[in-house]
């Protein structure tokens, strides 16, 4: 049995016209979001480009990078470059002299983030990153990458609330290992000066 | 009349158990209002192509910025007048050496680039190759992880699906209603996939032994719900498309892939299952846990566009049942095997083949390890690549026009097509 000629496209129609009509007062059929002035509520596991994190008021004391040149190694498309601080003597000093990430080159693939043994390097979720110079301002240094623990904290919150709670851990750790040599023993290697 | 009862055994041979024919036969018959032998046969005069140099044709170049072609791809037709005569595929404009890439980098590092293989299924694309190396290095997947991918992956085919006739209609002009619609319905799913991986498309969720984090509090509240309305949005879709006579028209009879050539071509994924083959990876290999799920796979009987249509559009019907029983029986548990290192993973030397069904077919990675950290070889089976190679045998004798369509529906992606 034939459906008489037409029918298909009437019934077709119908599901326009209702989708039309159920977009002046139904939420879920007009779903539009008016970008600059409404924005959609942030995701907490969102994730764009890379940032490293800083204990304490001081962003350059205070990073918890050690430039291991781990995440560096790692990356896939090759977009960190470190290069470690020495001092006069030319000791390593635990510290990047220079931290570049280029976020032209950067997939946002939180590789990085995943193979850091230190915590140091975390997502953003900051989006709105337009540049008038397209080479210098989409190069980061050290000092745009670095952000406070309570930005971090404020953007990802149940993450940052784990990370606290096991560096917290490995400092008591080292510390009560530190402590039994008394005042002689060196002070304990891993763990970053505890923030404020 | 021979050959005719030859391929109703053959159909009947491969049709074992799995196969929905009453439903099929069912949506497929009061959609096509002439005989079903009709329709397959009729249309295409296949024409042998002629010399070059014939100075009554003309040569055409659509693409590679032909907005019909999803994407750089070009197709260079010969026509006699409206009529393609013949037709070449040429692509390799997005080629990014994503094989010798991947020989480079660490194993974890090829992860995130094959999400940009088909990057309307990332998760998928995760899949396959978290599937190869874990078979390589023989890791195992905990039971919470298998069933997370379970649920991943169709929710995945589910967007791919729906934007697939979205994106079919499109090219049949209907200016963006129907893609519209699926457009809304996948943001739904892309936020669910941003609230659990973090991103929209570029997941880059599985990893080797598991996945990479644990769900978000509130996410299978979330996804079941949304699978609970999804129904809903189908029944609209098939409203407005299954029976509009200008669909048919348009659809039925075209671009023809015969059984036999689907196969020889190894053509796989819901085209073939439209041309009637009975080869649906998620039933043949039992990859993961999909032993667990019963579900039917749907399949065509003409081989043409509406059945390619047809065929995705039961397929998601099923992709939701598998996700409620999935949902219903997600246990608790690890989401990656503790022992799964992520850095100096080296697997013993060896090869591994991991294939799974995504949403366009058969998507293989064959990996050769020499025991160092980066693959020896890494090799993608894309099947957007396979799937395309037989565009000139379906568009034959059709108009320009029609070919939009016949290339609509092989469903290409070309970032998987150039690799």
């Amino acid at each position: 049995m034939n459906p008489p000629p037409g029918l298909g496209i009437v019934k077709g129609l119908v599901e326009t016209a209702r989708n039309f009509v159920g977009s002046f007062h139904d939420p879920a059929r007009l779903t539009t979001v008016q970008y600059p002035d409404e924005r959609l509520p942030a995701k907490e596991n969102a994730r764009n480009f890379p940032f490293l994190v800083y204990d304490g008021p001081d962003s350059e004391k205070g990073l918890r990078c050690v430039a291991c040149k781990i995440c560096e190694k790692e990356c896939p498309p090759q977009c960190i470059y470190i290069i470690l601080e020495r001092d006069a003597n030319g000791k390593p000093q635990k510290h990047p002299r220079v931290f570049d990430l280029d976020i032209s080159v950067c997939m946002s693939c939180q590789i990085c983030v995943e193979v850091c043994p230190f915590d140091a390097i975390k997502m953003d979720t900051d989006y709105e990153l337009s540049r008038s110079d397209r080479f210098g301002g989409l190069l980061l240094t050290k000092a745009e990458l670095a952000k406070p623990n309570d930005y971090y904290r404020r953007i990802h919150p149940t993450e940052a609330q784990e990370v606290d709670a096991r560096l917290e851990e490995e400092r008591a750790r080292a510390q009560a290992k530190a402590k039994p040599p008394a005042a002689a023993a060196k002070p304990a290697a891993p763990a970053q000066p505890a923030p404020a | 009349m021979n050959a005719e009862l030859s391929e109703r055994e053959l159909i009947s041979a491969l049709a074992t158990g799995d196969v929905a024919p009453e439903g099929l036969a069912a949506a497929l018959a009061f959609a096509s209002p002439e005989a079903p032998a009709e329709r397959g046969a009729g249309s295409a005069p296949v024409l042998a192509p002629p010399p070059r140099g014939n100075s009554d044709l003309l040569e055409v170049a659509m693409g590679p910025h032909h907005p019909s072609t999803h994407g750089v791809f070009r197709m260079d037709v010969t026509l006699d007048g409206e009529r393609v005569v013949r037709l070449k595929p040429v692509f390799g404009y997005l080629h990014r050496n994503h094989e010798k890439i991947a020989e480079q980098t660490s194993y974890l590092g090829s992860m995130p680039y094959t999400d940009r293989l088909d990057y309307f299924c990332s998760l998928t694309n995760n899949w396959a190759y978290a599937l190869a190396v874990e078979r390589l290095a023989g890791l195992a997947v905990p039971e919470r992880a298998e069933y997370i991918r379970v649920i991943t992956a169709e929710l995945t085919r589910l967007l791919n699906h729906s934007c697939l006739i979205g994106f079919l209609t499109h090219d049949m002009g209907t200016m963006g209603t129907p893609l519209m619609y699926a457009f809304r319905e996948r943001e739904k799913i892309l936020d669910l996939f941003e609230a659990l991986t973090g991103s929209r498309m570029m997941c880059n969720y599985m990893r080797f032994g598991g996945c990479r984090a644990e769900l978000p509090p509130g996410w299978l509240e979330q996804t079941r719900s949304l699978v609970d309305e999804f129904p809903r949005f189908l029944d609209e879709f098939e409203n407005l498309l299954s029976t509009n006579e200008i669909l048919l028209a348009r659809t039925q009879g075209v671009g023809v892939l015969t059984r036999e050539l689907a196969v020889n071509a190894g053509v796989t994924g819901p085209m073939t299952r439209a041309s009637g083959v009975n080869y649906d990876i998620r039933k043949v290999d039992n990859y993961g846990i999909y032993g667990r799920f019963p579900f039917r796979v749907p399949l065509g009987e003409h081989g043409d566009v509406y059945d390619r249509y047809m065929v995705r559009a039961l397929e998601m019907r099923e992709s939701i049942g598998i996700l409620h029983q999935a949902l219903r029986d997600i246990p608790a548990g690890p989401v990656i095997d503790p022992k799964a290192k992520l850095r100096g993973f080296r697997p013993k030397p060896g090869e591994a083949y991991g294939r799974i069904e995504a949403p366009k077919g058969e998507l293989g990675f064959y990996l050769i390890s020499d025991g160092s950290p980066n693959p020896y070889r890494y090799r993608v089976r894309p099947p957007s690549l396979i799937n395309l190679t037989i565009l000139e045998d379906m568009c034959l004798g059709h108009t320009v026009a029609d070919v939009v369509v016949i290339l609509g529906a092989v469903d290409i992606v070309l970032g998987e097509v150039d690799r």
